[in-house]
């Protein structure tokens, strides 16, 4: 497998912090023969605005932390859309919250775009806090060389508090059931 | 907590996904530091957040004093009563803390400094990455000295490598500066902690002689005095003013040679013990890169993109920064046409380089003033301009 590099991003507060560390995490202890490195934007412009994580997969030793060209954009915000879409290689795989994020042309080089409804998904379980483990899900199921489902629910269910699993176990499930309309 | 609960907890054995910064400080803990003094510092604070939580649970102690003058001050004494010690700071706390590392240095005190670097001078770039501090740690305080200082590229070095600094200063007694960055600091990888009789530690060597035979400064062949413990019987002399063998002051220039000959010396004699750098397919390169911390991992990702280029270069990581490799450079510049040496500052190695490597190759620096990584793209380009 080649180097993968994923971006996740939004804005502060939608816990894309913890996409990061979750996919990062499942990788890194659950993916057999694989590593990630994940950093994140820190500092005062990572709270509120545009906040994002990056995730660097690869098969081998990782030699460069950062990612620089993107495989896999997962964006659910407008500002951090517009923020990081350059960074989308040409070819790459964009994921967005489709009521958050308005496209533009510069979406046009993506070989593929998936749409959900993130937010609105989580507000069926009573909060939009879930809307990011409902788009993990989604890209889980249509990602294939990011995370394993196996991986990624083992991670959850350690590092999300036992009061909040269940909830964020049925947004997972229902981003990876979710099929985009057209 | 009972004695046996808390040692259970020293080391957490098992694989981890966590920053530079949290690893640094299980490393820490894991090599026996039972004693953190600190003020804490954006690059460096979750290392002073996580020891405050981990330090109460295995019987040790965590204070937060008034300013890192203070700070440093503390874990001199920590030592001397008997506990590893350690602090972590930036490059603004550093700076307040050069005095009394002169006086570590002088009464010969083994503790750890970790120093997450971020973009100076002054209060610069706080969230944001540097590598600037690297000749502050050499010349930092006044006078001569001879520091190790050690720096990490990865999650799992941060740990591994600061129980060297651990084990490093207490077997040669001096305080022992871990420079990390930013970037490193963090960033999140796998740590793997192995079981706790799988780490080798090192433990300063104390007095068995009657109390009244000790002499607090008399060394051996090894040029490393016994350290005794205050409380143990003892007697127990600082002073940073030049000493002799009981550590009485003696201002003349005959104990000045002796004193400050030998705490150089115990470096100097033992550097192909402490020097430790990776080198990366060198064996048939004629371009050499020359790197360290973050940065060599951009330097190692820029290799591997010149080789499936067909160009012969390879990398010469430093590990250990001080002391420093200066006979390896000597035969590298024989060996390359080319050195390049891309840092996170105006040219503090590049010109390490240029002196040990006495002309014989072009040296090249590629330099970044803070605030960013370079990008192997970057480097390559220069890579490919010297082929």
């Amino acid at each position: 497998m080649a180097r993968v590099e994923v971006r996740f991003a939004g804005f502060g507060g939608q816990g894309i912090g913890l996409m990061g560390r979750l996919v990062g995490e499942a990788v890194a202890l659950y993916e057999k023969g694989k590593n990630s490195v994940m950093t994140q934007s820190y500092g005062p412009e990572s709270r509120g605005g545009a906040s994002s994580a990056d995730v660097v997969i690869d098969t081998e030793e990782i030699d460069f932390p950062k990612a620089t060209e993107l495989d896999y954009f997962v964006v659910l915000s407008e500002e951090a859309y517009n923020k990081y879409i350059p960074k989308l290689k040409k070819g790459g795989i964009l994921f967005v919250e489709e009521n958050l994020v308005h496209l533009d042309d510069n979406a046009n080089k993506a070989k593929q775009i998936f749409k959900i409804p993130a937010t609105k998904i989580a507000e069926t379980l009573g909060s939009k806090i879930f809307a990011n483990i409902a788009m993990l899900g989604y890209v889980c199921a249509n990602a294939k060389d990011i995370v394993s489902e196996e991986a990624l629910v083992t991670v959850m269910k350690q590092k999300i508090k036992a009061r909040y699993i269940e909830k964020n176990l049925i947004a997972f499930k229902k981003g990876k059931e979710y099929k985009q309309e057209g | 907590m009972s004695k046996e609960e808390a040692e259970l907890l020293e080391v957490m054995t098992g694989k981890h996904f966590v920053t530079g910064n949290i690893a640094v400080a299980e490393g820490s803990l894991a090599a026996g530091c039972k004693f953190f003094g600190g003020y804490p510092i954006t690059p460096s604070s979750e290392i002073a957040e996580h020891m405050a939580r981990r330090l109460p649970q295995i019987n040790g102690h965590f204070v937060q004093f008034e300013d890192e003058i203070a700070s440093i001050a503390s874990i001199l004494g920590a030592s001397w009563g008997g506990s590893k010690s350690m602090t972590a700071t930036s490059g603004p706390g550093y700076s307040l803390m050069v005095e009394n590392i002169g006086l570590g240095m002088m009464t010969e005190t083994p503790c750890v400094i970790v120093n997450v670097q971020r973009g100076g001078p002054s209060t610069g770039l706080p969230t944001l990455v540097g590598q600037q501090d690297v000749m502050q740690t050499k010349w930092g305080s006044h006078g001569d000295y001879e520091p190790i200082v050690i720096s990490p590229s990865t999650v799992q070095e941060s740990f591994d490598l600061v129980i060297s600094a651990f084990n490093f200063s207490e077997q040669y007694r001096l305080p022992v500066t871990f420079l990390m960055d930013e970037t490193i600091g963090h960033m999140s990888e796998k740590l793997v902690i192995p079981a706790k009789e799988k780490i080798k530690i090192v433990n300063r060597k104390k007095p068995t002689v009657p109390p009244e035979e000790y002499l607090p400064y008399k060394a051996g062949k090894d040029l490393v005095p016994l350290m005794a413990i205050a409380g143990d019987g003892y007697r127990v002399m600082m002073t940073g003013l030049t000493h002799d063998e009981r550590g009485y002051p003696e201002i003349s220039a005959e104990a000045q040679e002796k004193n400050v000959r030998r705490i150089n010396d115990k470096i100097r004699k033992n550097k192909k013990k402490i020097i430790k750098t990776e080198e990366y397919k060198l064996d048939d390169a004629d371009i050499a890169l020359i790197s360290f911390g973050t940065s060599a991992r951009a330097a190692k990702g820029s290799v591997n993109r010149a080789r499936k280029k067909g160009i012969k270069v390879g990398l010469l990581r430093l590990i250990t920064v001080w002391p420093f490799p200066d006979e390896r450079i000597d035969l590298l510049a024989d060996q390359v046409k080319k050195i390049i040496v891309p840092e996170i500052n105006y040219g503090q190695i590049t010109r390490e380089i240029e002196r040990s490597s006495h002309g014989k190759t072009e040296v090249k620096g590629i330099f970044k003033l803070g605030g960013a990584i370079h990008t192997p793209e970057e480097i390559l380009k220069e890579i490919e301009k010297g082929k």
